[in-house]
């Protein structure tokens, strides 16, 4: 098979494909900052940082995305939130910006134009663009309207409101998507290819399905059919196999799906409908030796790989801070042995 | 059957079964029998069925919550609380999110223990420090991050090793995700959910006091 550019590679496999070899993403938000000597917060405070290292990084380990994504927090600061910066971690949330259901009655939505936060990681998409040209594909990230709320409200007021007051409710998710929108498709006009669309709260590990079926899944079908480019879901680290069905229907290209599950059985059903990307364990791979991340990644190609439709990624969209270079040098130079089909096997 | 009624009321969120049921096995069997027969093995089951993918976290908030308040709500019919036992001090470490505290607080309540809340975002020092100013004879922990669960060293470190020292429970996300984690931080008890919390009250503190 010809050699492809990574956007080739991964277009064929989330077409249900095989690709000259499994496509990888490391999706190495934080370790940019170490790779440039610098903290966290001074890392994510300029795009220049971000892009350089970036680029970089991808040069190092050839995997087959740039990250155009800061920290999720970054929305949440849009929304007049506070980011708490840790010195080993990814930048979280600070208290919640409404503390009681009444505030959900005079909501303003916020403008992209606005915020200092998402215009540095708009930019972050311009430059990595104009570096890394077409051959390459930019991922950008938007949290679902659905999952936001437990940024705004804490989770325990968000159930609060989710079952008891579905009016409010409604309303929320009505200013979420307005900015949701609005936030996907600026990225995608500045150039990113595609979007991880952030929905933790649709896994059946976080609400039973009847709910998500009357609540997230709707607000799913209706952002994801106003964002203007293709999207993959991610439930970061939530289990899946009990919302693959609605997820498929809510008009999304790919699922992110958990260590916790097996993955034959999820290519099995997601065949021909989603994309499957995953599903390494990120915190496991603090710990782990060049053998072990050598297993590790030899079995999620073996039942990952026939037929295409697959990623090999982590199962949350962000390696841990801790993770060894080593590990991450490890996995890739696995991939690029492993990763030709029949992918996996002694035999490839 | 009347445990499975229970659980059924609760799941479903009928607030009415659940004041009812707890009701009848009251004035059955005493507060703390009924507690003891109706309540704990309801909340363990459910916990315990989260723990295996059966149940959502949601469902596991809302039944906590259900049951504290209908207990909450009988217990001021019939007098004012009695409790005179220990308190077991509850805090997100270094995190914001509280959803699992409070999922712990309401089954810990709900089974007839005492809470000391010490809220969230707190690091080891501050922490440590309250917990041995009250005397708490056990601190459960909740975090949500991986960065957050490397510092518990910091906090058992900050908490020594006295035999007066809180016993730390600890439970989360990354300890779901990654099983050795507790073990290489050197942590002796980690729960896997809500109902792990009422086994390791009961494992060190023993039976509640009245309430």
């Amino acid at each position: 098979m010809p050699h492809m550019t990574p956007k080739e590679r991964i277009f064929t496999a989330l077409s249900h494909r095989e690709a000259d070899r499994v496509p990888f993403v490391l999706a190495l938000t934080l370790h940019g900052a170490k790779e440039l000597g610098l903290t966290i917060r001074q890392y994510f405070s300029s795009a220049a940082n971000v892009v350089e290292a970036q680029i970089r990084m991808q040069q190092r380990y050839g995997h087959d995305a740039l990250i155009g994504f800061s920290y999720a927090a970054a929305e949440y600061e849009a929304w007049g939130g506070e980011a708490i910066f840790v010195e080993d971690g990814p930048p979280n949330s600070g208290e919640p910006i409404f503390k009681n259901l009444e505030a959900l009655d005079h909501l303003e939505v916020p403008r992209i134009e606005a915020c200092p936060e998402l215009q540095t990681s708009l930019e972050i998409i311009r430059q990595l663009k104009s570096r890394a040209g077409n051959g390459i594909p930019i991922l950008g990230v938007v949290l679902s309207p659905f999952s936001l709320p437990v940024m705004q409200l804490g989770f325990d007021l968000y159930l609060d409101l989710l079952y008891g007051d579905r009016e409010r409710f409604w309303l929320l998710m009505a200013a979420n998507q307005v900015f949701a929108t609005a936030w996907a498709n600026a990225q995608l006009e500045a150039g990113a290819t595609a979007l991880a669309y952030y929905d933790p709260l649709a896994s059946p590990s976080m609400i039973p399905m009847d709910l998500y079926r009357e609540t997230g899944f709707k607000v799913a079908c209706d952002t994801l059919k106003q964002i203007s480019g293709p999207t993959i879901t991610n439930l970061a680290s939530g289990s899946t196999l009990g919302v693959i069905d609605l997820i498929a229907q809510t008009g999304t290209q790919a699922i992110g799906v958990s260590s916790l599950e097996d993955l034959v059985e999820l290519k099995s059903r997601c065949a021909g409908r989603l994309g499957v990307v995953g599903n390494l364990n990120g915190l496991a791979m603090v710990r782990w030796t060049a053998k072990e991340t050598e297993q590790a990644v030899r079995e999620a190609l073996v039942k990952g790989a026939p037929g295409g439709g697959f990623v090999l990624s982590d199962n949350h969209g962000e390696l841990p801070w801790g993770v060894p270079d080593e590990v991450i040098g490890t996995l890739a130079e696995t991939v690029r042995t492993w990763g030709q089909y029949p992918a996996g096997s002694d035999h490839a | 059957m009347e445990v499975q009624a229970f659980q059924s009321a609760l799941l479903s969120m009928d607030r009415i079964r659940v004041g009812n049921l707890l009701k009848e096995s009251l004035a059955r069997e005493g507060r703390m029998q009924a507690i003891e027969s109706l309540v704990v093995p309801a909340m363990q089951a459910i916990g315990t069925e989260w723990e295996q993918g059966r149940l959502a976290l949601a469902q596991v908030y809302m039944s906590g919550r259900i049951c504290e308040q209908a207990l909450d709500a009988l217990i001021l019919e019939d007098g004012p609380p009695v409790a005179t036992g220990p308190r077991i001090g509850l805090a997100v470490f270094m995190d914001q999110h509280q959803l699992g505290k409070r999922i712990v607080a309401s089954v810990l309540k709900a089974s007839g223990y005492r809470v000391l809340d010490y809220g969230q975002g707190l690091d080891a020092e501050t922490l440590a420090r309250l917990a041995l100013a009250d005397r708490v004879p056990m601190l459960m922990v909740s975090v949500l991050m991986l960065h957050s669960a490397m510092h518990l060293k910091e906090l058992r470190q900050a908490l020594g090793t006295n035999p007066e020292a809180p016993v730390l429970v600890v439970g989360g996300a990354p300890f779901r995700l990654d099983p050795t984690l507790g073990r290489e931080l050197g942590l002796e008890a980690v729960g896997e959910s809500a109902a792990d919390a009422i086994k390791f009250a009961r494992q060190y503190l023993g039976v509640p006091c009245p309430i």
